[in-house]
């Protein structure tokens, strides 16, 4: 938004100003994030930029601790990636599935006690982690799954299904319902219009909620922290140890993979948003 | 309907009206169980067990169960004078069981919670019992302590008969009641709980206020900006939104230790000496800065979401018509981002007010909130029915706030990235 040129003096001088604060929000906002690349990469066990780095000196930098990260011994973060994404995964699954089908029925202009129900299905949504944390192990633990991987996805599940609720039903709210009366009326089952007709124009918004219901799970920590034996640390759970006991490079390595997994999670909901825009025909 | 389509047929003979009801009911139960499996699901594993934290905060069967005959002979008691020989006769009794089966110093340290000083009477008691004779209990006991004989002792003992209690809840905000049953708050250096609560909300509300300071001016470059530049500055926004919580802590403890590129910066511009380098982390500081940063994305894009709407022809009109732009933009586009500066502030509060991990660690003593007592009551002390009532204390502070949200700007509002 260039100026024009009547612009009185001083109130460009405010709405530079007004970048300036920009540029630093958005400074505070992304910097720290890059802070993490050129330390991992350190030669050294210490977590500030050696003079060695500060030459841009190649000694300075090695892949020492991403080594470590991978073949270290009594190393911790294989099994706890493979828990990860195990636990992730199914609770993804588990929050698609239990979403959209949720989602569908809210949605039917028939539904009774909408409100009511909406406010119970995204209630762990709002309701503090700390909370739902303490809950859900005085749960796990009664039926027993406290410490197996089960009861962390069904917990992963619970916190995961909010997010695919909300964002199928902001695309079914587009949705012309016609195109499915349509294609009964043409003779189609109710099954086969769910998969030829709904599921394809809905799923944009059930994959941008599984990537919410992903990453919620993968990074969570708090309700794992409550329920997780040893046989189930998580990479969270890791990096919490770590971060609580002695910050080591390895967990920088380890941020550092985490930081380019979130950029393609970002590019990927960025591109279904776009296209789920499109197919609902709205153009901005 | 008037009654005359009432008559109105279908092709089986059915009233047309009838037959829409039916139809009707048959769409609701579809829908309906169409929700089903997930309602049950949270019911089953999340609304219930919420609702057992509550049963679980009041519960205090523990000393009831363990004196069963002594309660039953303490119901005609008035608690006036010492109590007559029966029930001294069934405490006797309650509490052979108690030490044959080694769960005696329970009671002991729970009655000591009760009446200061009780844990060593009942320990010499439970050393002299063995060798007590048939009969005249009441000479007996009050023999083996002088203590026995004051009255305080049975009437602490019958403060704990009702098999529920709110003392935990009392005890969260640093009172209980004493032993005149009245509630009363606890001495001035044991009051804990109530510095952690005011800090809690002072936290929530000053990252809230710094989160909409910094987010506000964002949020209207976002907005204003043609697409292929405010696309670009998104990233910025979504990025730390996508990165993983731990991540980003981490950074900001690198940046924030004595020896870290914050310090260092401080150094190099000459505001602090080398030597003097100030404690940014696991203080207060440390949490106002990571988890204003880490909440930031959060109050953006409601924001953002609102100002996209507002159509950049009102403040020129209110600027053609005479207001100064400090008068147009207080007058025309402030009110209308409203909902947005609401949505923001109370989604930032809410996550806010209940955050643990941040504050767990770079908070250190003085940045630790509610949510790390909790947890620490439930990890270490083991006492899970106060992490529980604690718990519930937060979660009603929350639902209020969730409440006014949704009334303000209702909850199908929430927009995500």
């Amino acid at each position: 938004m260039a100026l024009p040129k009547y612009t009185e003096p001083h109130y460009r001088i405010w709405h530079y100003f007004y970048l300036l604060i920009c540029g630093c929000v958005f400074f505070f906002l992304i910097a720290p994030l890059f802070v993490i690349f050129p330390l991992s990469f350190n030669a050294e066990e210490f977590l500030v930029f050696s003079d060695g780095m500060k030459r841009l000196d190649p000694d300075a930098f090695s892949l020492r601790w991403y080594k470590d990260m991978i073949y270290g011994t009594k190393n911790p973060w294989g099994l706890a990636a493979r828990n990860s994404f195990i636990i992730a995964i199914f609770a993804t699954l588990g929050s698609i599935i239990l979403g959209t089908l949720a989602a569908l029925g809210l949605s039917s202009r028939h539904m009774p006690y909408k409100g009511l129900i909406m406010a119970i299905l995204i209630s762990p949504m709002i309701v503090p982690l700390i909370i739902s944390g303490v809950a859900i192990f005085f749960f796990m633990a009664k039926v027993g799954l406290a410490a197996t991987h089960l009861g962390i996805i069904l917990a992963h599940i619970i916190l995961g299904t909010p997010f695919v609720v909300i964002t199928v039903t902001a695309t079914l709210s587009g949705f012309d319902h016609s195109i499915t009366r349509a294609a009964s009326s043409l003779g189609s089952s109710p099954y086969n219009t769910f998969m030829k007709i709904t599921l394809p124009l809905i799923l944009p918004g059930v994959i941008s909620g599984g990537l919410f219901a992903f990453v919620t799970s993968f990074d969570e920590v708090v309700v794992v922290l409550f329920l997780a034996g040893l046989d189930n640390t998580t990479i969270p759970i890791q990096m919490w140890t770590g971060l609580r006991e002695q910050l080591s490079p390895t967990i920088l390595a380890v941020a550092t993979c985490l930081i380019i997994l979130s950029v393609l999670i970002l590019l990927t909901a960025e591109l279904l948003r776009r296209r789920s825009e499109r197919l609902r025909g709205i153009n901005r | 309907m008037s009654s005359e389509t009432g008559k109105i047929l279908t092709t089986d003979g059915i009233p047309l009206e009838e037959s829409l009801k039916q139809a009707e009911k048959k769409n609701k139960i579809k829908a309906f169980l169409l929700v089903a499996p997930l309602l049950l699901f949270l019911i089953i594993t999340y609304m219930i067990p919420i609702g057992d934290m509550f049963s679980r905060s009041i519960d205090d069967k523990m000393v009831t169960n363990m004196l069963p005959k002594t309660y039953k002979a303490m119901e005609t008691w008035d608690g006036k004078e010492l109590p007559p020989e029966e029930v001294f006769e069934a405490f006797y009794l309650d509490y052979k069981i108690l030490v044959k089966n080694k769960t005696a110093g329970k009671l002991q340290t729970q009655l000591n919670y009760e009446k200061n000083g009780f844990k060593s009477v009942l320990k010499k008691l439970a050393r002299k019992q063995k060798k007590f004779e048939e009969g005249n209990y009441k000479e007996q006991i009050m023999k083996v302590h002088k203590r026995w004989r004051n009255v305080e002792y049975w009437r602490a003992i019958k403060r704990r008969a009702p098999s529920y209690t709110y003392s935990k809840y009392l005890k969260g905000v640093d009172m209980y009641s004493n032993e005149d049953g009245k509630v009363v708050q606890v001495s001035e250096d044991r009051r804990i709980h109530r510095i952690l609560w005011i800090r809690t909300v002072e936290v929530a509300f000053f990252v809230t206020l710094f989160c909409f300071l910094m987010a506000y001016p964002i949020a209207h470059l976002l907005a204003t900006l043609p697409m292929k530049y405010s696309n670009l500055l998104m990233i910025c926004v979504l990025l730390p939104f996508w990165t993983s919580l731990l991540v980003r802590t981490a950074s900001w403890m690198i940046l924030l230790q004595q020896q870290g590129i914050v310090n260092d910066f401080f150094v190099w511009t000459g505001l602090v000496a080398d030597d003097n380098r100030p404690e940014m982390m696991y203080n207060k500081t440390g949490t106002y800065v990571a988890m204003t940063q880490i909440l930031l994305p959060f109050m953006v894009l409601p924001l953002y979401s609102v100002m996209k709407t507002i159509s950049p022809s009102l403040m020129r009109a209110g600027k053609s018509l005479g207001a100064t732009p400090a008068v147009a933009f207080f007058k025309v586009y402030f009110p209308l981002t409203i909902p947005g500066i609401g949505a923001g502030c109370l989604l930032v509060f809410i996550l806010a007010i209940g955050y643990y991990i941040t504050p767990a660690l770079v908070g250190g003593a003085s940045g630790t909130l509610i949510s790390n007592q909790i947890a620490y009551h439930m990890k270490s002390t083991l006492d899970w029915s106060f992490a529980s009532a604690m718990g519930l204390m937060l979660l009603t502070g929350v639902l209020v706030i969730y409440w006014i949200y949704n009334k303000l700007v209702g909850v199908d509002n929430i927009k995500l990235g």
